[in-house]
């Protein structure tokens, strides 16, 4: 049981985004993925729920190849996942409860009944309890993205792929859902995969780092391996030291 | 020279990508015929969502079909000028009402109403990720927001347009008896003189093909929406572009297929 995400390519029209991407996410482990921006971590992410197909190489969740999957084994398979998109991505036109309540409502084994309780449960999670009524519109930035953390654990998934959870948070909230991810994973053994540009959060959270560069997986190790990386690519990107990186090029 | 080829090459341009936004919106049709079996995502919404399509063209609907009313009657009384009995402006603003201006004008207008709200609505919802967040919540957007959305159209169209076409003759009664030499008794016996049940039943046939193509175009457009809030707009213009012009078709189709 374990994420296998094997050569794949991905273009986009004439351009080139993922081009032999390999990883292997260990199960019961955090993997921090970090790369440029644009560089295509996103995409990657989208590959693992079938959101994005490739247009070669294999996807494997759980010993299924996600690419072949019929439409309602991949829904089936997108219960044991939860995805916290880059911008939140909250219905509009629901309150914050109906919002985390979502995915709850389409568990066949989960009583509607104990939905209230369990969206409480998850908003104070993430330091929001009380904000249930209110709209996504009358939320900040910051407190959009813990919400739809929120919405991704409400059914407790094996799984959750979170993209970029904290950029664009204070150093404090930062702090809370760096202690929310280290929680997910330690107390409930849940598999991560994580998008971060934070470096010293990247670090804190991460039983493994990979960087995605060029379209392909640059360096994957634990945490030490990376810092002590001499890749001029991987030591430029993590220390911001931009000349490095162009003279690795 | 290079304005003519540039303005041919981007006309070129926009039908082709015209066809293939049509081709991938059978694809959504096909999909969305598929999804009619999940009642249970679809059921829900599909009241509000024919709720909302009534808010949204009641209103426009008649303001249209009372001015047209009016219009058709005066114009008629124009035309005959005494060589066609008077009472013949009641037979042509029926007639006229519903055979042609309820269905295709209210479809005319409805496509700016609905298919661009339809389009901007979902587009959004696409370009901030809110459909690739269904698909993760394990929720089928097609049938959880495009089934409901086609239904309301299919069943409220016709609704609205037999409201449209009542209001229209009336509205062309209205104005006989204000302005033309006229009465009720008169202006009726000419409604009912070429009237056929069937004429009913072909404005209604109409309706709800031009309710399923605003309602499906609105849906096909903003679902294949890329680019932020510029692509939610021209998803929007290119809705209500494109299903003008297929209900315009299906007008001639119809008459073509249903009235010889
Ligand atoms: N659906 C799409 N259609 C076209 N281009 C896309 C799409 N998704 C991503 N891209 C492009 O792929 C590249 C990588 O994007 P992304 O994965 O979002 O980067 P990041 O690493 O910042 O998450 C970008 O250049 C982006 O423009
Ligand atoms: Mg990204």
């Amino acid at each position: 049981m374990s994420i296998e995400i094997l050569d794949v390519h991905k273009s986009f029209g004439d351009k080139h985004v993922l081009k032999g991407f390999t990883l292997s996410i260990r199960d019961g482990e955090t993997t921090v993925v970090i790369g440029g921006s644009g560089s295509g971590k996103s995409v990657a992410l989208k590959h693992i729920v079938g959101l994005l197909r490739p247009d070669g190489g294999e996807v494997w969740v759980d010993e299924h190849n996600v690419s072949r999957l019929d439409q309602e084994s991949l829904y089936q398979l997108r219960r044991n996942v939860g995805f916290v998109f880059q911008f939140a991505a909250l219905f509009d036109s629901m309150t914050i409860a109906e919002n985390v309540g979502m995915g709850l409502r389409r568990m066949p084994d989960f009583p509607d009944a104990d939905i209230p309780d369990r969206v409480a449960d998850c908003l104070r999670m993430v330091d929001l309890d009380g904000y249930g009524d209110r709209l996504p519109s009358q939320l900040s930035g910051g407190q959009r993205k813990r919400v739809g953390l929120a919405r991704a654990i409400a059914t407790r998934p094996k799984y959750i792929l979170y993209d970029e959870p904290t950029t664009g948070l204070d150093p404090v909230t930062t702090a809370v859902i760096d202690e929310l991810i280290l929680r997910m994973s330690d107390e409930l053994g849940v598999t991560g995969v994580v998008i971060s540009h934070d470096m010293k959060s990247a670090f804190r959270i991460a039983d493994r780092v990979a960087m995605l560069y060029d379209g392909v997986i640059r360096i994957d190790g634990t945490p030490d391996e990376v810092r002590a990386c001499e890749d001029p690519i991987v030591k430029g990107f993590i220390e911001g030291r931009p000349e490095l990186m162009a003279a690795g090029r | 020279m290079a304005a003519p080829t540039a303005y041919v090459e981007s006309v070129g341009r926009t039908a082709v990508t015209s066809v293939s936004a049509v081709g991938r919106a059978g694809f959504l049709g096909v999909d969305a015929l598929r999804a009619l079996r999940k009642a249970s995502l679809w059921g829900p919404h599909l009241l509000g969502q024919m709720a909302r399509v009534g808010v949204d063209s009641v209103p426009i609907a008649l303001f249209i079909a009372t001015f047209t009313g009016i219009v058709l009657a005066l114009q008629a009384s124009y035309t005959f000028t005494g060589a066609v009995p008077l009472y013949f402006v009641g037979a042509l603003v029926g007639k006229t009402m519903i055979l042609e201006l309820g269905p295709v004008l209210t479809g005319l207008a409805l496509s700016g109403r609905v298919g661009a709200n339809i389009a901007a609505e979902i587009g959004t919802m696409r370009v901030t990720e809110q459909i690739d967040a269904l698909e993760t919540l394990a929720y089928d957007p097609v049938a959880y927001l495009i089934v409901p959305r086609i239904l309301a159209g299919a069943i409220m169209f016709p609704m609205i347009v037999v409201l449209a076409n009542a209001i229209g003759i009336l509205a062309g009664l209205g104005a006989s008896l204000a302005l033309l030499d006229l009465s009720a008794l008169q202006f009726m016996r000419g409604v009912r003189l070429f009237f056929e049940p069937f004429d009913v039943r072909f404005s209604m046939i109409k309706a709800m093909t031009f309710g399923i193509t605003v309602t499906s175009v609105g849906c096909a457009f903003g679902y294949q929406t890329r680019g932020g809030a510029e692509g939610v707009g021209r998803s929007t213009t290119r809705a209500v572009v494109i299903s003008s012009m297929i209900i315009l078709v299906l007008d001639a189709f119809w008459a073509a297929v249903l009235l010889r």
